[in-house]
């Protein structure tokens, strides 16, 4: 016979986002740069921001408060008010 | 609904020798009165008395039918004064005819309805309230195994769970007074809201039974707030889960262990309410191991570890109590911990000396040169705590005596000092007396069986507002 049971999961519904596209450049672009708050993260980050610089880029450093919770929310609408591209770090 | 019929109903099943008793009081109100009469097993029962026939109980069920038979007065299809059983006095009192029964005995109790049969409840709680429920519904195929289906949608947590049917699920949400669509938390990591049903079924699948619902419902509660930090304690990589600690005398309704094996296994409140939560964070947050899950080793509480403090015979109170709850108030505190680890002192018999003991492994709880990351919680067992008992000793001196003896001076905890590299920053030098815990880093509970000299450190994830603080709550049923 048939059994019927319940959906234990969320079910939740993905919002489908289509990734942006890829510029051909970066120059005059404004790249954000999350350090999470782990040790040395900002030494890797600091690397990255010389690099990106000498291709053009405009540089902004965020931070997240810890590294355990996700970035708040006023970060993350910052981030993406301000820049156009964001890399977020993770270093141990 | 059946609407009630004006007049007098009764409602009685041939199976019950009180309903057969009553007959001739039937029919003599009858003949009086304008009586309906339902009847739940046979349907010529009682004989030429036109009953209806409450086959399938919807009668019964909405009209709260516990004992047959029921006499019932209806006025304006209101009910206005019911009675159970054969009572000569409240029969005649409510019907206000004279002389009812006057062979039979002035008093017989009734019989169970049909609608509370145990075995018909949960059927029946499903044909009249499931479609309260609103979580999909999942067929399993003839020929497909309930156990397999489940491990294969990957629902479980590597044991077998017990698979949520209707009926399973109408059942543990009696276990609560609150409505199953109620928003319980927000679940991390995928941020979901989780409602009083989907906690039900993660209940029913760690194998609960209702009443720990309320149980499993605060502790959904109190990891999904921000200081617990359930995000953070599911992506680390140290070993640390939830741990649940229960106390009050809702402990011992639900029949939790806080006495011998307290925090090992063979008690199903025990093993099942951590359980729950887990499930709860697997499936419905979406926190799997080796996803955002990334646990180096992994620890029990990433299974469900729980058990109960035993406050009856408690010397010092409870750690919910420590944390600020009144006592005697069922409670539950969530700490971030790891699998605990034994102190073994079968010598001391003095509080002073047992202080010691305890500080010099708890000096080396994560390293012994990290200090003030971490918090912890003692969890006494009789017999160690009879030494500081005897001798007068408080929780707060408990605490003080053994924090006298956590202090290192901060020229051995630096890194690279003993040839270790691990260690605080250089900047703790100078310090002569650093401290093993933050304030309040340090905690107390009481648990385990009246024979042994061991306790059990609990050691903490990340502490304070980088990571998780314990949490404690009174269970709201």
């Amino acid at each position: 016979m048939t059994r019927t049971i319940l959906d234990p999961t969320g079910e939740r519904t993905l919002a489908e986002r289509q990734p942006l596209e890829r510029p051909t450049s970066l120059d005059g672009l404004t790249v954000g740069l999350l350090n999470i708050s782990k040790p040395r993260g900002d030494v890797f980050l600091d690397r990255i921001e010389e690099r990106l610089n000498a291709i053009g880029a405009k540089v902004n450093r965020y931070s997240k408060p810890t590294f355990t919770k996700p970035a708040p929310v006023d970060l993350r609408h910052k981030i993406a008010t301000e820049c156009q591209f964001v890399i977020e770090a993770l270093a141990d | 609904m059946s609407n009630l019929p004006d007049g007098f109903v009764v409602v009685v099943k041939e199976e019950c020798a009180t309903c057969q008793t009553v007959v001739p009081v039937l029919r003599q109100l009858a003949d009086t009165i304008e009586l309906t009469v339902y009847t739940q097993d046979n349907p010529d029962f009682p004989a030429n008395l036109g009953a209806r026939h409450d086959g399938d109980l919807t009668f019964s069920w909405h009209h709260d039918i516990e004992t047959v038979p029921t006499l019932i007065r209806v006025v304006n299809g209101v009910e206005v004064d019911r009675t159970v059983g054969w009572k000569r006095g409240e029969w005649e009192r409510i019907t206000e005819v004279e002389g009812l029964g006057p062979k039979l005995p002035p008093m017989r109790p009734g019989c169970g309805s049909m609608s509370v049969d145990p075995d018909l409840v949960d059927e029946l709680r499903v044909r009249f309230g499931a479609t309260t429920l609103s979580s999909r519904r999942v067929d399993i195929a003839d020929a497909e195994d309930d156990m397999e289906m489940m491990f294969n949608r990957g629902w479980t947590d590597g044991l077998p769970v017990v698979p949520p049917t209707e009926e399973r699920v109408m059942r543990m949400l009696t276990g609560t007074s609150r409505a199953s669509s109620d928003i319980v938390a927000t679940v991390p990591p995928d941020l979901v809201d989780i409602t009083v049903e989907k906690v039900a079924i993660s209940a029913v699948m760690a194998g609960c039974l209702p009443e720990y619902l309320p149980w499993v419902l605060t502790a959904v509660e109190a990891a999904c707030t921000d200081e617990f930090n359930m995000h953070g304690l599911l992506a680390t990589t140290m070993p640390v889960g939830p741990v649940i600690i229960c106390s009050g005398p809702g402990t011992r309704a639900i029949g939790m262990n806080s006495g011998v094996n307290a925090l090992g296994q063979g008690n199903r409140a025990n093993s099942t309410i951590g359980r729950a939560l887990q499930l709860v964070i697997r499936n419905v947050g979406g926190g799997r191991p080796g996803e955002v899950d990334k646990a180096t080793h992994g620890g029990p509480g990433k299974l469900g570890f729980c058990f109960a403090e035993n406050d009856v015979d408690s010397p010092y109170g409870t750690l919910a109590g420590q944390l600020g709850l009144e006592p005697g108030v069922d409670a539950i505190t969530l700490f971030a911990g790891e699998g605990s680890r034994c102190v073994v002192d079968q010598l001391s018999r003095e509080p002073d000396s047992l202080a010691r003991s305890f500080a010099a492994n708890l000096q080396a709880m994560h390293h012994p040169k990290l200090v003030l990351a971490f918090d912890v919680i003692l969890v006494m067992g009789p017999e160690h705590a009879r030494v500081f008992a005897d001798a007068g000793w408080s929780r707060d001196q408990i605490m003080s005596g053994i924090t006298a003896h956590l202090n290192r001076p901060g020229s051995e905890l630096i890194r690279g000092a003993g040839g270790m590299a691990e260690g605080i920053p250089e900047d703790f030098a100078d310090i002569p007396d650093v401290p093993k815990f933050r304030e309040g880093g340090l905690m107390l509970a009481y648990a385990g069986g009246g024979a042994g000299l061991f306790s059990e450190i609990i050691g903490g994830w990340v502490n304070g507002d980088v990571g998780s603080k314990p949490v404690s709550r009174a269970v709201a049923y």
